[in-house]
Formats: C-alpha cells, structure tokens, sequence
C-alpha cells in the first residue's frame, strides 16, 4: 500500500517535473525563433524603415530610429532618378524584358527534354544527362570569353535578345532535371494504356504529360524567374551599355556611386528585390520544390 | 518506353537542340577558353600566338602581383569556406531541428528563415555593406555596431571589411614557435592566416543560404521515419541520444550534399565581394572568380583570366563529379 502511493507520487512528480522542465524547453525554443526571426528580418526591416523616412530624417548615426513622419521619396527618386544618377525604373522593365521570355522558352525546352529523358531514354542517354547536368554546376567564368566573343560575332551582344538567348541556353540543364524528375512520378501504366488506344510520341506529350505538367510549369518558372532576375555575372558581361542593363547591374552601379545617398540605395535594393520576394511569399511551396531540385534531390 | 522506329527517331530530335546548344556552349566554349589560356592574348584585340603553359606558370610560380593576388584568394577561399559551411551547417542543422520539434508558427518561421534566398547576392551585399559600416570614433557608431551600443554592448567596435589585418600563426607565438620547429615554417605566414573582411562576407553569406541548408536539412529530417524516433524514445533515448545516433547518421548524404554545393558556391563567389566590399584591403576580401573578372574585362589580359578561369573550372570539376557520379548511381539502384 505505501509502496503504491510512493511509486504513484513518484510518478506524478515525475509527470510534473517533466511538464515543468517542457515549459522551460518551450519557452527556450520560442525564444530561440523569434531572435533567428530577427536576424533573417533584420536587413529588410532596415530597407523598409529607411525608405520611408523623409530626407530631413536621414542620418546614417540614427538609422535605426523609426520615421517620424513617413515619405515615399526615396523610392521615387530610387526609380526616376536623379541629377546625379539615373533610376532604376528602366532597368526594371529589362529585367522584366529578360526574365519572362526567358523562362516561359526554358520551360518548353525543359518539358521537351524531360518527357523524352524520363519518358523515351534513347541509347547513350545515360552518358548524355550527366553531361548536361555538368553545364549547370560550371562557373560561368570558364566559358565568358568564348560567349562575348560569339554573341558580338552574332551581332546579338550588349542586347538584351542577347542576354535572354544566354540565359535561355544554361538554364536548359536545370529545366530538364527538374522536369525529368516530375514526369518520372507520371506513372508508365498510363502511357501504356494510352499506347494500347493507339497514341503515339506526340499525343502522348500533348494529351497525357503536358495536361499533368501545371505544377512542373510552376516550379520551373518559379526557379528560372529567381534565377534570371537575380543574375549579375551574365548581365555585366554581356551587356555593357547603361540603357540595357537588368537591375542588378544598374542597383550595383548606384550602389558604388559616391553620389547616391545610403536611403535611395536602400530603396532601390528594395525594388529589385520586391518581385522575387512577392514570389516567395505569394508560392512558397513551389520554389522550396525547385531548390530540392537544384541540389539534385528530386 | 520502346516506340516504333520513327519515334525513336522523334524522340532523339525533341532533344537534338538542347544537346546540341549545350555541346557548343559549355563543352565547345571550355575548349575555347582552354585554348585561349595557352596564348598570347593580352588586349582588347584577340592574338592567339600559342605560348603554351606561360600564363599558368606566371599565375602558379611567378614572382609579380598575379601570382601573390593568387595565392591570397586561395587563402581567402579557405577561410571562407570553412567558416562559411561550419555556420551554415550548425545554423541550418539547428534551425531544421527547431523547425522540426514542431513548435507553433512553424511554417512562418520557416518561410522567414529561407525569406534571404529569394533575395540576389547584389542586393544582400548593398545592405549588409551599410549595416558592416563601422562608422567612425569622432562621429559614432553605424550599422550593426549603433545595435551593439543599444544593448549595452559598445565597447565591441569591430571594423568589420575595413579591417585590413590578417590573423595568423606568428613566428613569436607557442605554437609558432613548435611549427617552426617540426619544419612547418611556411604556415607562420599571413598567406596561411584569414582575412578579418573575411568574416564580413560570412557574415552575409550565411544570411542568406544558411536557410537553404535549413530546407535541406527539414526535407532529410521529415523523411527519417517515427518509428524509429518512437522505438528509441521507448528504449529509453533522450532527445539528445535521438540526434546524435538516428538524425546525425541518417542526414549524413545531405551533409555531404550542402558541403559540396556551398563549397562550389563559395568558388564562384563574385556578385557578394563586388556589391559588399570590393577586393578589399590588400586583397581582404578578392576571390579567384572575381580576379578573373578583372584581369579578363578591366585589364584585358584575356589569356590569364582564361588560366585562371580554367583553374576555377578544375577545383569546382574536383568536387561536383564525384558528387554527380554518386547522386546518378544512388538513383539507379533506389
């Protein structure tokens, strides 16, 4: 009897301590959140926060006061321009003039690809893939001599049809894995079934994979537009003159000019990473599938 | 899937195109680059005069500033990969076991956390280059240091990439002095040591990918199966116990997979140095991907930037086909 209720106290207590000890844990876990929450949100806060005060209230010793009273100026100016330097807002609509054509084409190509590299592997396409995949990993160093002297042989240099072409051309090994991975889910049964009522490699592809494809559309274009967009090193080789730069170049430039105050650099790095964190937030889901996708893990 | 002989055929020119773009502009154009190494080609008028290995002799065993610039960005390479994966992998590790312990808000915490990946390496370096301002001992603090005198922690006033001094081993220390004695002399040296503008770049480095790694690490954790967490929790495991000897083991061939990725990552390291610090000082914060941009296009020594481009493609080829090779076969045999 009184072994019973001291095992039933033990118990208890146990019970009790443990709930104690898992509040305390909690409450750490939290904790530990909220401040990574800060540090990942630190830089846009601070983005934010300086874009909105006015001119009087720039300080670069009182960054971190709030607005007493909110302007949008600094994004104006970020996106008109100034006297003393010209704004983003043209650059903008060349990344835009790159970054949608661009991908729309490398998701066709990469469907094409994909379907036949899950679909119909050919003799040698096991020696093929790997080497295809190769071309996403290279640094693009190894290959800027070549690609400059060739889109100026091709009189497509310095353009931005010339910039959208490169990007098209090594973005197609990232579009057929992913889409390779995604079409080897489609189960084979079904395109047998299709086989036996008479379809063929082409109504295959159009009547059966392609009406499935939305989501690989999705994640391709999510992974390609980022990509694009974010792009520096093919923007700056290929495109040398100011007018048809994409955003990252002119943001740089803007960024390194000793004219340009702190807050309209602040701003204008806002606005060149607004679309691609409006996607981020706006499909989440789909751009964590391509970046699995992007360390080979399907 | 085994067509009829037409669709074979059909099937080859789908991908034709693709295969052949990709031939000519990765494969034709490293050879291109290759060949361009080996010439004479030093303006903005191509000459390919042949002078075989010259360029990578002057780069590798010259005595003039190609090679000391060299050899610092090997050393920055270095020290910035290594502590730029041990931070992304605790931080991602840690962040992924967070995630996982399924706290409230998990799936806002976690799209905070991957939030900076979406973001260009030009945009992270403008800001992070603001707020690594130091500011100046007249006029104040700026940028993350005002912070640090916020919360009572002023008197920590690092000059963050302003810094130019390099950390190293020296000669008068204990263990300089034990190196220099058992022959390793050569170590005690600056050009062994890591740059503190290194530590800016992690900084910013880590702010953005350490939640890529986090994503890895949660998709690898998702995948371990409860049952096995539920069997050694039965047999008595603590949730340390748990870690250490079922998620550490199993998360193995993902640890592998973010060193490989952030190690090729931090190869090509460019768009953050430009926008962040520059070269730095005496070559603080300069990478071998960004010197071959600027012997390439601002000095036009095509030549040498070709050498140092294929270099570049050497160390990158050493880490990504093993790591291809083995993803290809572990697909295989699944």
């Amino acid at each position: 009897m009184t072994t019973e209720t001291a095992l039933a106290r033990e118990a208890t207590t146990e019970v009790a301590g443990r709930r104690g000890y898992f509040n305390w844990w909690r409450i750490l876990l939290y904790a530990i959140a909220i401040i990574f929450t800060a540090y990942y949100l630190l830089p846009i806060f601070l983005m934010v926060l300086t874009g909105l005060k006015s001119y009087n209230e720039i300080n670069l010793y009182e960054m971190w006061s709030l607005p007493r009273q909110l302007s949008f100026q600094s994004f104006i100016d970020a996106w008109v321009g100034s006297p003393s330097v010209a704004g983003l807002g043209r650059n903008f609509v060349n990344s835009l003039r790159v970054a949608i054509p661009a991908t729309l084409i490398s998701a066709i190509l990469g469907a094409m690809n994909g379907y036949v590299l899950s679909k119909w592997k050919f003799r040698s396409a096991d020696i093929i893939f790997p080497l295809l995949l190769f071309g996403m990993f290279i640094p693009y160093q190894s290959i800027l001599i070549p690609l400059v002297t060739t889109l100026n042989a091709l009189r497509i240099g310095g353009s931005l049809e010339g910039l959208t072409f490169v990007h098209i051309v090594y973005g197609i090994p990232v579009c057929a894995l992913i889409f390779r991975n995604y079409y080897a889910t489609i189960p084979n049964e079904m395109i047998e079934a299709a086989r036996i009522d008479g379809a063929n490699f082409f109504s295959i592809f159009t009547r059966i994979m392609l009406p499935l494809s939305a989501p690989g559309f999705v994640v391709v274009a999510i992974w390609q537009f980022t990509n694009i967009w974010n792009d520096f090193l093919f923007a700056i080789t290929v495109t040398n003159n100011p007018a048809n730069q994409p955003i990252t170049v002119a943001l740089n430039n803007l960024a390194g000019s000793f004219t340009v105050e702190w807050n309209v650099q602040f701003a204008a790095a806002l606005i060149a990473a607004a679309p691609t964190i409006l996607l981020y937030i706006l499909l989440g889901p789909f751009f964590v599938r391509g970046l699995m996708a992007g360390s080979l893990k399907g | 899937m085994k067509g009829k002989g037409w669709e074979r055929w059909a099937a080859v020119l789908m991908v034709l195109p693709s295969i052949i773009l990709i031939a000519i502009f990765v494969y034709g154009f490293i050879s291109w680059t290759g060949y361009v190494s080996l010439t004479k080609w030093a303006s903005t008028a191509p000459d390919y005069t042949f002078v075989g290995l010259a360029n990578y002799q002057r780069i590798l065993f010259g005595a003039g500033i190609e090679t000391q610039r060299f050899y610092i960005d090997i050393r920055n390479f270095v020290g910035f990969t290594s502590l730029f994966l041990f931070s992304c992998i605790v931080l991602g590790f840690g962040l992924a076991l967070l995630i996982d312990s399924r706290i409230r808000g998990e799936s806002f915490f976690r799209s905070v956390f991957l939030l900076p990946f979406a973001i260009s390496f030009i945009v992270t370096g403008v800001v992070w280059r603001w707020l690594l301002t130091p500011g100046t001992p007249e006029l104040g603090s700026t940028g993350v240091n005002k912070l640090f005198e916020y919360i009572g922690l002023g008197f920590f006033k690092p000059r963050w990439f302003t810094d130019p001094t390099v950390f190293y081993i020296a000669d008068n220390t204990a263990l300089g002095g034990f190196l220099n004695q058992i022959g390793l002399s050569f170590v005690t040296n600056p050009n062994w040591g890591i740059s503190v503008g290194t530590f800016s770049l992690v900084l910013a480095a880590t702010w953005q990918l350490s939640g890529y790694v986090m994503a890895l690490y949660l998709a690898g954790m998702r995948s371990i199966p409860h049952e096995l967490r539920e069997a050694a929790r039965v047999d008595g495991a603590n949730e340390y116990q748990i870690v250490r000897y079922i998620y550490i083991p199993l998360l193995t061939p993902i640890t592998l997979s973010v060193v490989i990725i952030l190690s090729s990552i931090s190869l090509k390291l460019y768009d953050l140095s430009v926008s962040m610090t520059g070269v730095g000082p005496g070559f603080a914060t300069d990478t071998l991907a960004f010197n071959m941009f600027e012997t390439t296009f601002k000095a036009t020594r095509f030549a040498q930037g070709a050498a140092i481009a294929v270099i570049l493609l050497v160390l990158v080829s050493v880490l990504i086909i093993p790591y291809l090779r083995y993803s290809l076969r572990s697909e295989t045999t699944q």
